[in-house]
């Protein structure tokens, strides 16, 4: 492997790549993107360009794509021609992850990196499921919400598996940072679909008392709602009449601060049906201490009245939701 | 309101395209077609597409064309829809779709279709619900959606769509406003906007925005595309303050700015990502 390190000589010094005429970017009848920030850089191309047009799949090949790379990641021409290369010449591929490695380490958000990693991934098979989620583990190590990071292990448990512990893994995340929305997301994913599990149904009880604890020790944080809201996808019923849910609204209204998903669920509730007892009521009307006006009458219209205060940049939207509301009953 | 620095945003944009030696072309060799179809885009919200010579950008996005009808970044590089969109776009802006052999582009779209309705994005296979909004435009622009299996590809991308109404980049993936724009978008031209759960979706977008004003993209993430984050100086708008400005931002800077109707900018069509008017032409001839 060649380093980063120390002085590069130039391609056209270096007696292995003499019979190669390097071929500048054509860019058309003006050109307006000349290449001149790096000399290095430059040079690599004109030579990639010309094995290219060649379709030189060499090992010298092989090494210019990883220079290329290095110098721009997100050239995916270079990509494409090294997964040619790399097939044309069996190369081994579990040295191709971690060339991968190397590279994702500082690019960690870029589309092409991550598709080449996929591929490699994907001809290898089974096998090398335990490595990605470790790879993707170790990016997400880095940053909690890398997209890329999050879509790969995803494809990985569905492609070549390793559901068992993905569960755990969501739940050591989400201690790390209960905030992070993509760990949520991911344990949906990890609810919805392991073979292991036994789907929503079977989890949902269990599900819920977890995400009721998150919601209380901080009801500020938006993915626990949403995800409470979730785990009775397809069973609207159930949400509305299971009292842990209207029950863990009432909780949070009762401390009297950050309860702005609270009221928002409840609202929600209500449009579904859900008949509040006098609880309820007297709840949200202690939350208006300062405004002389009655209590609505209509508890929909009420908690839309609190909402366009508390959350005044969504006033206009509190305002429509009000306007929606179904006839009271 | 402030008045927009129109001006000073057409320079920038023109001077990105004449800049020979800055880092930005270098990293934007290989998307450079993406890059006109933001700056062309612009300008043309801006009022000014003909500060740049028509006859030579057609000169060269047709040089990108390969023999499968799929366009290239750039002159030498690989066919991807990415860009195949963006140069139809270009064409759409100057009018000049007739350039195109319609069929021969539209084969190259709808050959990468696969068998569960989701689209790759070239033939090495990457799958993503940006690519399904990419064949479902372009094949609409170039009125050949015929070519395709639009249900399959509705129903994939409903697949998509997660418990906060959202949409990720595949099943299962994370609700990502990116994503949504795609996933919505195609569904709009597709006639299907019905598969939203336009409350539930509303909801998660109104929460998008963030004390400052700013929108993110996602929960507890930082806000991007602060819509009045300008460059007074030099034009261009960027991510976030401080940060470098650069045409992909200031594309969709003005672009929102559009969308709250501003005062000087053109209306753009929230589904084509083209100016209202290009659009209209498209589909009512004039």
């Amino acid at each position: 492997m060649e380093s980063d390190e120390g002085e590069r000589l130039p391609m056209s010094r270096r007696p292995e790549w003499s019979d190669v005429t390097p071929l500048p970017q054509d860019d058309g009848p003006d050109p307006v993107v000349l290449i001149d920030y790096k000399q290095d850089f430059t040079e690599t191309m004109d030579y990639f360009r010309a094995l290219y047009r060649a379709q030189e799949r060499s090992p010298r090949a092989l090494s210019l794509t990883q220079e290329a790379i290095r110098f721009n990641p997100g050239n995916y021409t270079v990509w494409h021609f090294r997964r040619q290369i790399l097939e044309s010449l069996d190369a081994d591929l579990h040295e191709e992850l971690d060339f991968v490695e190397r590279i994702a380490k500082s690019n960690s958000k870029n589309y092409q990196i991550w598709h080449h990693r996929r591929w490699v991934a994907g001809k290898l098979g089974t096998d090398a499921a335990i490595k990605e989620l470790e790879f993707t583990k170790k990016i997400l190590s880095l940053d909690a919400k890398n997209y890329h990071a999050w879509s790969h292990r995803q494809w990985v448990l569905q492609a070549l598996g390793g559901w068992e512990d993905e569960l755990d893994f969501c739940r050591k995340l989400l201690e790390e940072d209960i905030f992070n929305n993509s760990a949520w997301n991911q344990r949906y994913f990890v609810v919805t679909r392991s073979p292991f599990l036994g789907g929503l149904k079977g989890m949902r009880d269990s599900e819920v008392s977890y995400t009721v604890e998150a919601i209380m020790a901080n009801p500020e944080n938006e993915s626990p709602w949403r995800y409470l809201r979730g785990l009775y996808k397809d069973d609207i019923q159930s949400w509305v009449n299971d009292p842990k849910v209207s029950s863990v609204c009432l909780k949070v209204l009762s401390i009297k601060s950050n309860f702005v998903f609270a009221l928002s669920m409840l609202l929600d509730l209500l449009c579904h049906g859900f008949r509040p007892s006098e609880e309820f009521r007297e709840a949200i009307g202690a939350l208006r201490t300062s405004d002389p006006e009655p209590l609505d009458s209509d508890l929909g219209k009420a908690i839309c009245h609190v909402l366009q205060h508390v959350d005044s940049m969504r006033a206009n939207y509190w305002m429509w939701r009000k306007s929606k509301l179904p006839v009271a009953v | 309101m402030e008045e927009l620095a129109a001006d000073k945003h057409v320079k920038y944009i023109i001077s990105i395209e004449k800049k020979k030696d800055s880092f930005e072309s270098v990293v934007m060799e290989h998307l450079r077609m993406s890059g006109a179809y933001w700056g062309l885009t612009t300008l043309d919200l801006l009022g000014k597409l003909d500060a740049v010579d028509k006859e030579e950008v057609i000169s060269w996005l047709m040089q990108c064309q390969h023999e499968s009808g799929g366009f290239a970044g750039n002159i030498g590089h690989d066919p991807h829809t990415l860009y195949t969109l963006s140069a139809v776009q270009v064409l759409a802006l100057f009018d000049k779709l007739d350039v195109l052999d319609i069929d021969k582009v539209s084969n190259y779209i709808s050959g990468l279709q696969n068998e569960d309705g989701s689209f790759s994005g070239d033939i090495w296979g990457e799958v993503d619900t940006r690519f399904s909004y990419i064949a479902v435009c372009c094949l609409s622009i170039l009125h050949r959606l015929d070519k395709i299996d639009v249900d399959k590809a509705v129903n994939y991308i409903v697949s998509c769509k997660n418990l906060d109404g959202g949409f990720g980049c595949t099943p299962g993936g994370e609700s990502h406003a990116g994503q949504i724009f795609c996933c919505v978008g195609a569904l709009a031209i597709t006639g299907a906007l019905h598969h939203v759960d336009k409350d539930l979706l509303g909801w998660w977008l109104c929460e998008r925005q963030v004390k400052s004003g700013g929108l993110n993209g996602r929960p507890e993430k930082l806000p991007d595309v602060g819509l009045l984050l300008m460059d007074l100086e030099n034009g261009g708008i960027s991510d976030r303050p401080d940060d470098a400005v650069d045409v992909f931002h200031t594309y969709f800077g003005v672009a929102g700015l559009s969308l709250l109707e501003y005062p000087g900018l053109k209306a753009i069509d929230p589904a084509y990502a083209l100016p209202d008017d290009v659009v209209k032409r498209i589909f009512f001839g004039k």
